[in-house]
């Protein structure tokens, strides 16, 4: 449930549920974030569902913040049916070309590049939002030990594809963009396609991801 | 279709057609784009007897030479830019804030903008550019919108879908005023910061740097230091979030910005800013002024009043 409602600059409402990361606070943020949207209240525009917070943004020359703040306050919330959700395998190539952060990664997490890769792997990731750019991805959790920060100043420029970590998260820049979490990899995948209006995104809040390796020459030929 | 179009000669630089942007899509990652300024792009287009949600070309520093070809049309130009018509080999330097006609074999060459960034060229008609997501607005990082989500390039040739029969001339006398106060709203991790970095942040200047683009606006300066953490989890971004990553330089979201991010969110700038805001260019100087919510509404209300105002007189 929503613990706090507050403002974010005068054109926004910020909703927090707290500042624990699980399943199941994440699906009360997907809940509320799906009711509003079928409401459709005059001036709500964006909505911006995150792990723990819901951003509920606004035309101010239509609506401001008291009277959005009482529309989702009188919200109740049902127990909305569950959504279609789906295992999807992403190819990354962890070859060092695209592992650009992998000698600050080792030594942050004082782990072999082998080790890394291992615990990195084959395992089932939660996507618990979509966004920063178009269709990214943020999947957890990441197993404990392979926890970095962000680096201290992002970068202008990130790849396309690729596969980062940042504390219990993976994320995949779907095209080239400034970032700031650590390079392990490089998917071929198209994550996001524009041409699809209706379902741009490869990977949506609820699915699972389970990234599998495969070699520099398996990802050259990938597109072919 | 019409046999009206335009040939770009020279593109300038980030010169991309923009619209009112995307509302409805922050979910999927995707921004709001949109023109950067916006009451410049409405009186451009209002300037033209187009619709006020009409595509216009948005160029920053330096803007696009065009070589028109067609019946008479009129443009006009906003911001505060510097632009030659050229006719029949004669030249003529050109007015902001004033429609010109223009016909077959005209060229318009905007050569700069003046101590600013963004500035406007709006045609009397429409063009025909691809809609996605019902904006025309091109966002060059994930290739959205008109012209495959691409920069405008040299040799290209624009269409018209039709061009306006009003073809009455307007001006308009418009100054745009220049701050250096920004005002902001306290952001959702200000207590994030130690009170020397709350300090840093309202009263010392900061230097908008090279590094700013339609995403955001890299401020340099005094650090502003962090006493909580220096990450949050990603949440939800908006316009005019101000993030301070760990380096401790403030970095402003603007229109293309990603819609999620995990850096302290120290201040949020007042809607009424916004359009002066990304008219500073690198270099300028920036100080932030502490404003509450109801202050910055009443503001607002009062901007856009202004710019109804202006609107109505054209």
């Amino acid at each position: 449930m929503i613990k706090n409602i507050s403002n974010l600059g005068d054109a926004a409402l910020y909703c927090d549920f707290g500042n624990e990361v699980n399943k199941s606070i994440n699906s009360q943020v997907i809940k509320y974030f799906k009711t509003i949207k079928e409401k459709k209240f005059e001036g709500i525009n964006n909505l911006t569902p995150s792990y723990n917070k819901l951003i509920i943004s606004y035309d101010l020359k239509k609506t401001t913040f008291k009277e959005v703040k009482k529309f989702i306050e009188k919200i109740n919330i049902e127990d909305s049916e569950k959504t279609n959700s789906k295992t999807l395998e992403i190819p990354v190539c962890c070859h060092e070309n695209f592992s650009i952060d992998i000698k600050r990664l080792e030594e942050i997490l004082k782990l072999s590049r082998e080790k890394i890769l291992e615990n990195f792997l084959n395992k089932e990731y939660f996507c618990y939002m979509t966004g920063f750019i178009a269709g990214m991805p943020f999947l957890g959790d990441l197993d404990e030990n392979m926890r970095a920060q962000r680096l201290e100043t992002p970068r202008v420029k990130v790849p396309k594809g690729s596969v980062a970590l940042t504390e219990q998260f993976a994320n995949i820049y779907t095209f080239e963009s400034p970032g700031g979490w650590n390079i392990l990899g490089n998917t071929p995948l198209d994550v996001f396609d524009s041409s699809k209006e209706d379902k741009p995104n490869l990977i949506n809040p609820g699915d699972t991801v389970i990234f599998k390796e495969i070699t520099l020459d398996q990802y050259k030929n990938y597109n072919d | 279709m019409t046999n009206n179009y335009l040939d770009i000669i020279r593109p300038g630089i980030n010169t991309t057609f923009q619209d009112k942007g995307r509302d409805h899509l922050y979910h999927i990652g995707i921004p709001f784009s949109g023109a950067m300024d916006n009451r410049n792009y409405l009186i451009a287009n209002k300037l033209v007897n187009n619709n006020l949600d009409s595509a216009v070309v948005e160029f920053a520093y330096q803007g696009p030479h065009i070589k028109y070809s067609g019946e008479k049309i009129n443009f006009a130009v906003t911001g505060d830019v510097i632009f030659s018509i050229k006719k029949n080999n004669a030249e003529i330097e050109g007015n902001c804030y004033q429609s010109y006609q223009i016909e077959n074999g005209d060229e318009i060459n905007i050569l700069s903008t003046n101590k600013s960034v963004y500035g406007y060229l709006a045609l009397g008609g429409e063009l025909d550019l691809k809609f996605q997501w019902n904006s025309c607005s091109i966002n060059t990082k994930a290739n959205i919108g008109s012209n495959d989500g691409k920069k405008l390039d040299a040799g290209q040739r624009i269409n018209f879908k039709k061009i306006n029969s009003n073809k009455d001339v307007k001006k308009i006398n418009y100054i745009n005023n220049k701050i250096e106060n920004i005002r902001v709203m306290k952001g959702t991790n200000f207590d994030y910061f130690s009170e020397q970095g709350k300090q840093t942040f309202y009263e010392k200047e900061f230097i908008v740097s090279k590094l700013s683009d339609r995403m955001g606006m890299r401020l340099e300066g005094p650090k502003i230091e962090n006493i909580v953490n220096t990450n949050i989890k990603s949440e939800g971004l908006i316009k005019g979030v101000i993030q301070v990553p760990a380096d401790g330089n403030p970095i402003i979201m603007l229109s293309d910005h990603g819609t999620v991010g995990g850096y302290p969110k120290i201040g949020t700038v007042a809607s009424v800013d916004y359009d002066r805001l990304v008219q500073m260019a690198p270099g300028s100087k920036i100080k932030f002024k502490e404003i509450n919510l109801s202050d910055a509404e009443t503001l607002f209300k009062l901007y856009e009043m202004e710019t109804q105002n202006l609107l109505s007189q054209i």
